[in-house]
């Protein structure tokens, strides 16, 4: 009976439908409100200046990079967390995760007091070698890894949860070692969740902002990031924060996009 | 000569599988000569798929050895384990765990390519593999792409073009639909037959062991509690669980010449005398049911009651309780005459001639 159907469906409590419409009003009104005042006319112009296309390339260079980090050192964590088998597991996988509770800021701080001129390993790097980290592209990249990776973990190890650990049994059978089960059978077999935690770490990445400021300061060209940007051109160039802000609107929605159709790919 | 503790002489298979699980142990001596099939069957439960996973290394073994081709493999007390990538034992899975991100040439080619040929070497020989097993067209189909039956002949092809010294196949037919099951069968026979090296089969299913295997290992609890070839086991079961399977009427008692005295203190005549400990056996076909004391002939006979009536094949199973629990095959019309229903009282006889009794 489908009409009977239709109508059942149709029967939303009020008392969720109230607050659901207000919640959703409050998410959809500030993207709305970006694009009614968007200086559209302006727009290309907009688009093309200096300032705004270094913001641009180095957002997009920093959070590629960090992402690339995170895959190079998160996966590894990731398997170490899901099959490892080693006292203090859970205590790891509590600290690896802290940075997704953590206030960037104070990730920031925490970040410039190890890599710092007299932190750890920032006074080691600049006697041996004299590196200074802090206010540097390397700052922004080692901060978005800092706030990002986790995120990366946390969808890799829930994928690496999720195998089915039979097929690494039958590659063994087949006289595959460990590395090879792990590079030839696991890694292919978990990708889709390797893949939207790459997205959700590149999102997160190209979105940060209190570690990256806190940490590497914000200079044109150097460290100063799309957020960074938005944020500085709010105190002068309303316009340019509003371009600026759209920017950023448009990759989220790209990526959001992206990463929904390989859900309901996989699904 | 070879003096190396981790050699032997045995060719083919030689395994004393023992797994602890505290509830559970398995101990298992289990043999295998080159190009011999040998089933293990048993209920679920037995053991058998832990026997399985311990010959392929992918369960440790508590005690015991496994030995291939004069190589020890695992000697827990020698503390020698060799990894089942080294191991050389191909498996074909129950659910054949195809690799779903690959084809079914690169499946096959997975072995080879381990073994160190090139890409393009291996997919040669997958392709080969294909052939072999009928599938040659579906090389480019990802598992998800392939019927059941297509995937259990793909799974058979990669782990033989892996060249294992030992083939495990755990329960190769049971996930197959009744009709793909009896060409599946045949074909895996054809293919177990040409085999160089000793294989194990794992199985509930009588018939697929009857028909693949050379010899049979009933395992029960984690033992084996019966063992020979197929006719010795079905003609002779030892335990209920066979004699069910292969449809006997199953008693132990202590023979007396041509009598069996079973527990119960009923007494069955045989055809053979013997003497001691002894199992008596006979088919529900062997069971002749009358409305009333039947006379004369040197018969067993006894009153029963019928418990259940359902059919079986052709005629109908009758299960009858009484001082000698047994099962009676009886014809429909038979079945009409006698009026057979639940609750019902009937004379039971067996003609001395179609017992079987045989030593425990």
């Amino acid at each position: 009976m489908p009409a009977k159907r239709t109508r059942q469906r149709r029967r939303v409590p009020a008392a969720l439908l109230a607050p659901a419409v207000v919640g959703l009003a409050f998410l959809i009104l500030p993207l709305a409100g970006l694009l009614a005042r968007a200086p559209w006319t302006e727009l290309p112009a907009r688009l093309t200046e200096p300032a705004m296309l270094d913001a641009l390339r180095l957002s997009l260079a920093t959070a590629t990079t960090a992402t690339a980090l995170s895959l190079l050192f998160g996966v590894p964590i990731a398997w170490l967390l899901a099959r490892g088998d080693f006292p203090g597991r859970s205590v790891l996988r509590a600290l690896v995760t802290v940075p997704l509770v953590l206030p960037p800021v104070v990730g920031g701080v925490a970040l410039l007091l190890v890599f710092g001129r007299s932190g750890i390993v920032g006074s080691w790097l600049h006697e041996r070698f004299d590196v200074t980290i802090p206010f540097s592209t390397t700052a922004v990249v080692l901060a978005m890894t800092f706030v990002s990776m986790p995120f990366l973990i946390v969808s890799v190890e829930g994928a690496l949860r999720g195998a089915d650990l039979r097929f690494e049994e039958a590659a063994a059978t087949l006289g595959a070692g460990r590395w090879t089960v792990f590079t030839h059978v696991t890694l292919p077999m978990i990708a889709p969740g390797v893949l939207a935690g790459a997205v959700l770490c590149w999102a997160r990445a190209l979105g940060e902002f209190g570690a990256t400021i806190t940490f590497a300061g914000n200079f044109p060209g150097r460290t100063q990031t799309m957020p960074l940007a938005v944020y500085l051109a709010l105190q002068s160039d309303l316009e340019a924060a509003i371009v600026l802000s759209l920017i950023l609107l448009a990759v989220s929605v790209v990526v959001l996009a992206s990463l929904r159709e390989r859900w309901t790919a996989v699904a | 000569m070879s003096t190396s503790p981790h050699r032997t002489t045995t060719p083919g298979l030689d395994a004393h599988l023992v797994v602890d699980r505290g509830s559970f142990r398995l101990d298992l001596r289990l043999t295998a000569a080159p190009g011999e099939t040998v089933a293990l069957l048993g209920p679920n439960g037995a053991g058998k798929t832990t026997a399985l996973r311990a010959l392929a290394g992918l369960e440790a073994l508590s005690d015991g050895h496994i030995a291939l081709d004069g190589v020890v493999l695992d000697r827990p007390r020698g503390g020698r384990r060799v990894p089942p990538e080294h191991r050389r034992i191909g498996v074909v899975f129950q659910d054949y765990l195809l690799f779903p991100h690959l084809n079914a040439i690169d499946n096959i080619a997975f072995g080879p390519r381990r073994r160190g040929l090139g890409r393009a070497e291996a997919r040669d020989l997958a392709a080969q593999w294909l052939d072999r097993v009928g599938l040659g067209d579906f090389g480019k189909r990802r598992p998800g792409q392939l019927s059941g039956g297509q995937a259990q002949r793909v799974a058979l092809a990669r782990a033989l073009a892996a060249e294992p010294s030992l083939l495990l196949l755990d329960e190769p037919l049971a996930a197959l639909d009744a009709r793909t099951r009896l060409d599946t069968r045949v074909e895996l026979h054809r293919h177990l037959a040409g085999l160089a090296g000793p294989a194990v089969l794992v199985t509930h299913d009588p018939v697929d062991a009857l028909m693949l295997a050379d010899r049979l290992v009933v395992v029960e609890d984690g033992r084996a509690v019966q063992e020979g070839d197929g006719e010795s086991v079905t003609a002779r079961p030892r335990t209920d669980y066979i004699a069910r399977l292969v449809g006997l009427n199953l008693y132990r008692g202590t023979a007396s010449g041509r009598t069996v005295r079973l527990a119960s203190g009923e007494a069955l005549t045989t055809a053979e005398a013997l003497e001691g400990d002894s199992f008596a056996a006979f088919p529900p076909s062997a069971v002749a049911l009358f409305r009333t004391e039947p006379d004369g002939s040197p018969r067993n006979t006894w009153r029963a009651v019928v418990t259940g009536v359902h059919r079986h094949g052709d005629h109908l199973r009758v299960q009858l309780d009484g001082p000698i629990r047994a099962a009676a095959d009886v014809t429909p019309a038979a079945a009409a005459q006698l009026g057979l229903e639940p609750g019902q009282e009937v004379w039971a006889a067996v003609k001395a001639a179609e017992i079987r009794a045989y030593p425990a």
